[in-house]
């Protein structure tokens, strides 16, 4: 107690001695690191708000949801929200699918990324400033713009005449995974052009001694690729993948065009109120499903959709941020 | 057998082209092909002929956007919309990505917990995500709310009622603070990698830069104006032009939409290809302006 006293004393002289100048200030501070608080808190809360909202959703009763004193905590709680958007969904299938396509989808796409990134950093060669400018070009042009034409190319997949010289008519590769994978290793998939830049700017922030030490030792291009820069890359690597596989697993746009043929949980879940209506219209219970119902069902299916990345996340935070604040990103 | 030696530069060159070898083939067969095609798609009327084992186009010329601009009575709303959107959008999630990073530039506790939340949506929220997010529940409800107690429409209308009681007119620059207000939440989902952007920005600027600024008289206004801001310069740029292509490829952009469908469901691929480039040509041509502008004043610090 004393000890307390002493020490507002002390301060009190030491703010007599600065005309009141402390007082004001540590005041200042104070109030400074309370608004902060506030405003930090506001926006954090602000985007974990829909999250918080869809779990308390989740867990309602289908009364839960028409009564109007219930605001956030269920009455009756029940998983049955769970259960009927898993069935709707074909939950475990899906899941399954998009693991395995996001994985390979990813992989290839890293691969392609970042011997392309390598070849980008560290060698010279003629044109290459306009092949980079290119990387750059893709990443803006808009799929959309040549979905038209790549759409037609696969439905009737016949380069340079090779199958109907063999078969007699070309082949349809629309509702396979190959057109797909072609294109994520020809570093046209999903922001593959990201991934390039991000993984040539890792590259370049590499000191060059150690490669020039392993060519005097008599190491190859590839082998010093692959023994020496490769695993010195691996954070980079691994974030582009995680990235990767993120939204892999949420895109709807490839998903819609060249993997229509599998049970995907995005598709599936774009595709989830229109299934509750056509549920509940099979059941008799009413023409389709109230409005309330259909977005607590969906928010359902949306928590089952990410709750992996969720865990991802959680796992990986860092690295997801810290490669791309290490990259050093410049014009 | 004497085989002929290649210089060191060759050699580099050769090695060099193998490894982007797997890009130019992607970018050839991918990228300027369908490019290419869906140029001439859109100048020609396009016919899908199964039987025939193909497609057959013939030269329309300029038909296909003069039906597009003209006859389609929903594409042009649509883009202009989507377009007036994004110039609204641009400096918003600018200014508050570069005001959260100053935030969580400061230390306080639990700021990688705040970065982490900062940067979820952009796992969490992409792809069909977004667009199921988009009637956010909270807003509706806070407006639910306001609407039983107050008989206004919205928090922003009940403010503006407030503010604009006293006379001062409710001119343009209000309704766009008023606009921004509104969607602040979609500003705060799609500005999580521009703000780890300027966060590293901000973090590779010398403390001792602003301790000699501070003994000289520098107040923390002025230092902000005076070194914060060009040292980041060059990130306003790459954040400009990102958060622009993030816009036009989002998944819920509407025109994005749009052309799709008519796609996929109406089989239009003249039609589509079209509005594809449409709206690309809108894309580059405002990329190109306004990096034009802001790398004039760009500074660079070496």
């Amino acid at each position: 107690m004393s000890k307390k006293r002493e020490k507002w004393q002390a301060f009190m002289e030491r703010n007599r001695k600065s005309n009141g100048y402390l007082l004001r200030k540590t005041v200042f501070n104070i109030g400074y690191k309370i608004c902060r608080a506030v405003l930090i808190f506001g926006l954090c809360f602000l985007i974990v708000q829909p999250l918080l909202n869809k779990v308390s959703l989740s867990f309602m009763a289908e009364q839960d949801l028409y009564d109007s004193t219930i605001v956030n905590i269920p009455r009756n709680f029940t998983t049955s929200s769970y259960k009927l958007a898993s069935d709707l969904m074909d939950y475990w299938k899906a899941l399954g699918t998009t693991t395995v396509i996001s994985l390979i989808v990813s992989l290839f796409q890293v691969a392609a990324a970042t011997l392309v990134g390598y070849g980008f950093a560290r060698y010279k060669f003629p044109f290459k400033n306009f092949w980079f400018f290119m990387v750059i070009l893709v990443i803006i042009v808009p799929p959309q713009t040549i979905m038209a034409p790549l759409y037609l190319n696969f439905t009737y997949f016949d380069p340079l005449g090779l199958f109907s010289l063999v078969t007699g008519k070309p082949i349809n590769l629309i509702n396979t995974i190959i057109p797909y994978l072609l294109m994520c290793f020809g570093c046209m998939g999903l922001k593959s052009g990201l991934y390039i830049y991000l993984i040539r700017q890792f590259f370049r922030n590499v000191p060059k001694d150690i490669e020039e030490a392993a060519y005097v030792d008599g190491c190859g291009k590839f082998k010093t690729f692959y023994r020496i820069m490769l695993p010195d890359a691996k954070p980079i690597i691994t974030s582009c993948f995680l990235f990767a596989f993120v939204w892999q697993w949420t895109d709807k746009f490839y998903a819609q065009m060249f993997l229509r043929k599998y049970t995907l949980l995005s598709t599936q879940l774009s595709g989830l109120s229109g299934a509750l209506d056509a549920f509940i219209k099979n059941a008799g219970i009413a023409e389709k499903a109230t409005q309330a119902y259909s977005s607590a069902i969906v928010a359902t299916g949306t928590l089952m959709t990410i709750i992996p990345l969720l865990v991802i996340y959680v796992f990986a935070q860092k690295g997801f941020v810290e490669s791309l604040s290490q990259s050093g990103i410049k014009m | 057998m004497k085989k002929k030696k290649m210089t060191l530069a060759t050699k580099n060159a050769i090695a060099g082209y193998l490894f982007i070898l797997p890009f130019i083939i992607g970018f050839l067969a991918f990228m300027v092909l369908p490019l290419f095609q869906s140029l001439r798609m859109s100048f020609s009327e396009v016919t899908v002929d199964p039987s025939a084992g193909g497609f057959t186009m013939v030269f329309a010329n300029l038909k296909n956007y003069n039906e597009v601009i003209n006859i389609d009575p929903d594409f042009k709303i649509l883009l202009i919309e989507n377009l007036r959107g994004m110039l609204l959008d641009l400096p918003a999630t600018l200014i508050f990505s570069f005001f959260v990073a100053l935030l969580l530039n400061q230390t306080f506790k639990g700021r990688g917990f705040v970065r982490a939340i900062f940067f979820m949506p952009v796992i969490l929220s992409s792809g069909v995500i977004v667009g199921l997010e988009y009637n956010n529940e909270m807003l509706a409800s806070m407006k639910d709310v306001i609407q039983e107690t107050t008989n206004a429409s919205s928090i922003t209308t009940v403010l503006q009622d407030m503010l604009v009681t006293d006379g001062t007119q409710s001119g343009e620059l209000f309704q766009f603070v008023f606009d921004l207000i509104d969607h602040i939440y979609d500003i705060a989902i799609q500005s999580g990698i521009q703000i780890i952007i300027f966060l590293s920005g901000l973090q590779t600027i010398s403390v001792s830069m602003f301790e000699a600024a501070k003994i000289e008289g520098c107040t923390a206004w002025e230092c902000f104006w005076k070194i914060t801001l060009p040292m980041v310069s060059s990130l306003i740029l790459v954040n400009v032009i990102y958060t622009i292509i993030d816009y036009f490829c989002r998944s819920d952009n509407e025109v994005m939409d749009y052309i799709s469908t008519s796609m996929i469901s109406k089989m239009q691929y003249d039609l589509s290809a079209a509005m594809a480039w449409i709206y690309f040509a809108c894309c580059l041509v405002i990329i190109g302006i306004i990096s034009l502008i802001i790398s004039k004043r760009v500074y660079y610090y070496e």
